[in-house]
């Protein structure tokens, strides 16, 4: 009886959530299992698995997901690594410092399209942008990223748009660092890279994991980017998953097969999580 | 306390009750953020003054998401929106299909007025199922300059064979200028609008009879073999990431000598506010290789009922005024003859203040004339349309399509292995969709 009011108590708010959660799930497994495109309004027959056998036995599946892997582990590298060196950067109080931090977390709030727009158009032309004239300048011919290095063009957008993201945090758990510990440290002769290897880097453990997690939920379905840029082409060389469901699904408007894809990139998404939960969470316990 | 409550309850019975009485019909029109669009917005004043019995709300979208929004809502008999904007591609699917109320406009539209080519891609069977707001063509938009310091004129309807010619002549990276600038960013309606146009005229389709696709055939190969020979020889960097947007910033600053894209981009290239080559630009027809059929493209956006409307005399009286001879005539005086919206109507053609306002007008009307929407492929074709097939499947065989060929304008495949996976991926969708087993 002790129990039972408080569990009571609980069920409308959990109640709500599951059903939140459920109802979704279960549609999307529903129309994954039969034939239904919108354009053909008819019978909705079931037809068991050959939504999933059409989606992946698409010719560009095997290259989408290694491009979706390799988009999210660069973009996670690139962010962490360059995240915890921003954020050392600006962590002692300097002139102006108030105004460098809101800088550098401001590309955070452009929203994709226009970031993805900006780099092609302004940044990455190979006859008129800035990267071109840099070229130019020093007597090289202008590199075509677009054309010859597209998934690298990508990873470099969404890159720089999360950036700010993990230097945020990675800047907000610096100020609980403990200051003694580092004087202490630097009277017994520690070297700032002996600082950062045994000082910081442990404590900032938490929200590098923490980063890594929320960047692997959100750049699995990278799609502004792709779409405005490159169309995921040339051929299929910066498809990611997502694209691939816009491309043989959402453009046939064919629910069946786009919620198969999505059933699948759940199920990656879920690997994805595990393995990089395991990999840093063995460093959390301790 | 009780007497507050009271007036507030009556005042609000009062308001409510004028509401019922008042019978305003709403039209919820959705549609794309296109500049006549924007404009349309801002003269709607005018129509509401002349029916007050109607209100028009605007729900303006960008094209890909209009076309999914729209689409899901006639599919799933959504009443959503009373009138859609909808493309050439849409209305003969939809039509055929029955999700759209035919329109029957009276005699003082003028439907006759409505250029021939226009209406036949609008109507399925003779029904009208669409009325055009918006029309343009395809072109051939060359630096006169250039070409007579090379010494040729171009006929008035050139061969590719002449055009490659002239860019190879014009071709001057050092001095900024490319030979000829075309789409090459994959997508239904960006490379592939411009690329089925060039499979057409050197004798291909998409699909023979039985509708199995044709991207193995030799018309394919010779034009995708030259398409790709052209640009890499005469093209500018990048040009497998453009489409209309990046060309006209390139030719508007100068650096392309030759383009065929829109008819509404002669517009803008031959604008002094927004052009350094406003001056120097002359026009011709598309060029033709094997045959002069479907050549140029032909495109019109729309407005259209949901056969599932309860309002349809508020929604047609709406289409009929904003696409009839005066409304043309008032975007004319109220903003001015060079955003008057073209390529619909004959009469808009004579107007001698557009004429005026519009260099390329006889240009583009010449365009729009020639190109027909039944009959623009040599060998005949099942399908309607000229620069795609009026088939739900076509959006997503058109992005698998333009991905290979960009990929082998980027030189990453070579055109044979490029056409082999679009035919494979062409065929993947055509026996989804059941067309053959």
């Amino acid at each position: 009886m002790k129990r039972f009011v408080p569990r009571m108590l609980l069920v409308p708010a959990v109640g709500t959530l599951f059903l939140w959660m459920i109802v979704p799930l279960a549609m999307t497994i529903y129309f994954s299992l039969i034939s239904y495109n919108l354009m053909e309004p008819g019978d909705h027959d079931f037809v068991g698995l050959d939504n999933f056998t059409f989606f992946l036995t698409d010719p560009s599946f095997y290259t989408a997901v290694i491009n979706t892997l390799v988009l999210l582990g660069s973009v996670v590298v690139l962010t962490v690594l360059f995240g915890v060196a921003m954020a050392l950067l600006i962590d002692q109080p300097f002139p102006g410092r108030g105004i460098v931090r809101v800088l550098l977390i401001s590309p955070f709030f452009v929203m994709p399209t226009v970031n993805a727009l900006m780099w092609k158009h302004m940044m990455m032309n190979p006859i008129y942008g800035v990267l071109a004239q840099l070229w130019k300048l020093f007597g090289a011919t202008p590199v075509d990223w677009m054309t010859d290095h597209p998934l690298f063009s990508v990873i470099v957008m969404v890159s720089w748009q999360w950036l700010p993201f993990a230097t945020l945090i990675f800047m907000t758990a610096l100020q609980s660092m403990n200051r003694e510990q580092l004087e202490a440290s630097r009277m017994d002769g520690a070297t700032y890279l002996q600082q950062v290897r045994y000082l910081y880097l442990p404590h900032l453990g938490r929200s590098i994991a923490v980063v890594i997690m929320i960047e692997a939920i959100f750049l699995m379905s990278v799609f502004a980017e792709i779409f405005t840029t490159t169309g995921g082409g040339p051929g299929d060389a910066s498809t990611n998953v997502a694209f691939l469901i816009f491309k043989e699904a959402l453009l046939n408007f064919d629910v069946g097969v786009a919620s198969a894809g999505a059933l699948f990139a759940v199920v990656l998404a879920n690997i994805a999580a595990i393995f990089l939960i395991r990999l840093v969470g063995k460093n959390l316990d301790r | 306390m009780a007497s507050r409550v009271l007036c507030s309850l009556v005042l609000l019975l009062g308001v409510t009750a004028t509401r019922v009485s008042h019978a305003e019909t709403e039209l919820v029109v959705a549609t794309v953020n296109n500049g006549h669009m924007i404009t349309m917005q801002k003269l709607t004043k005018f129509f509401e003054q002349a029916n007050p019995d109607i209100k028009i709300k605007w729900v303006t979208l960008e094209e890909g998401v209009l076309r999914q929004r729209v689409t899901t809502d006639i599919a799933t008999k959504g009443g959503q929106f009373d009138v859609m904007t909808i493309g050439m591609y849409e209305t003969p699917i939809w039509g055929k299909k029955g999700w759209l109320r035919e329109l029957k406009p009276d005699a003082g539209y003028d439907v006759n007025d409505m250029l021939p080519a226009i209406r036949s891609g609008l109507s399925v069977d003779g029904k009208l199922f669409a009325a055009p707001f918006y029309g343009e063509s395809s072109m051939l938009m060359y630096r006169k300059d250039l070409a007579d310091k090379a010494g040729v004129t171009l006929p008035e309807r050139p061969t590719w064979e002449q055009v490659k010619n002239l860019a190879a002549k014009i071709h001057d990276p050092k001095a900024g200028v490319y030979g000829i600038c075309l789409r090459g960013k994959p997508g239904w309606g960006d490379n592939m609008a411009f690329l089925t146009t060039l499979v057409n005229t050197f004798g291909g389709q998409w699909f023979d009879m039985t509708w199995k696709p044709q991207l193995d055939t030799k018309p394919w190969k010779d034009a995708i073999s030259f398409y790709v020979d052209i640009m890499t020889k005469y093209g500018p960097p990048g040009s497998a990431s453009n489409s209309f947007n990046e060309i006209l910033a390139l030719y508007n600053e100068g650096k392309c000598g030759m383009w065929i894209d829109a008819t509404i981009a002669a517009s803008f290239i031959s604008d002094p506010k927004q052009s350094k080559v406003a001056d120097k630009v002359a026009f011709a027809q598309a060029p033709t290789a094997v045959t002069p059929k479907g050549a140029n493209w032909l495109w019109a956006w729309t407005l259209a009922i949901p056969a599932s409307s309860a309002k349809v005399e508020a929604a047609q009286k709406f289409i009929f005024w904003a696409t009839s001879k005066e409304y043309i005539k008032l975007v004319g005086k109220e903003v001015g003859w060079a955003n008057v919206p073209t390529g619909t109507r004959k009469s808009t053609y004579a107007i001698p203040e557009f004429q005026k306002a519009a260099r390329f007008a006889d240009a583009e009307k010449k365009a729009i004339d020639s190109a027909n929407p039944t009959d623009s492929t040599l060998p005949k074709s099942p399908y309607v349309g000229v620069q795609f097939a009026a088939i739900p499947e076509f959006q997503a065989i058109g992005i698998a399509v333009g991905q290979q060929m960009s990929s082998a304008l980027a030189g990453q495949t070579s055109v044979d292995e490029a056409l082999k996976a679009s035919q494979l991926a062409a065929d993947r969708q055509m026996r989804k969709a059941k067309y053959y087993k």
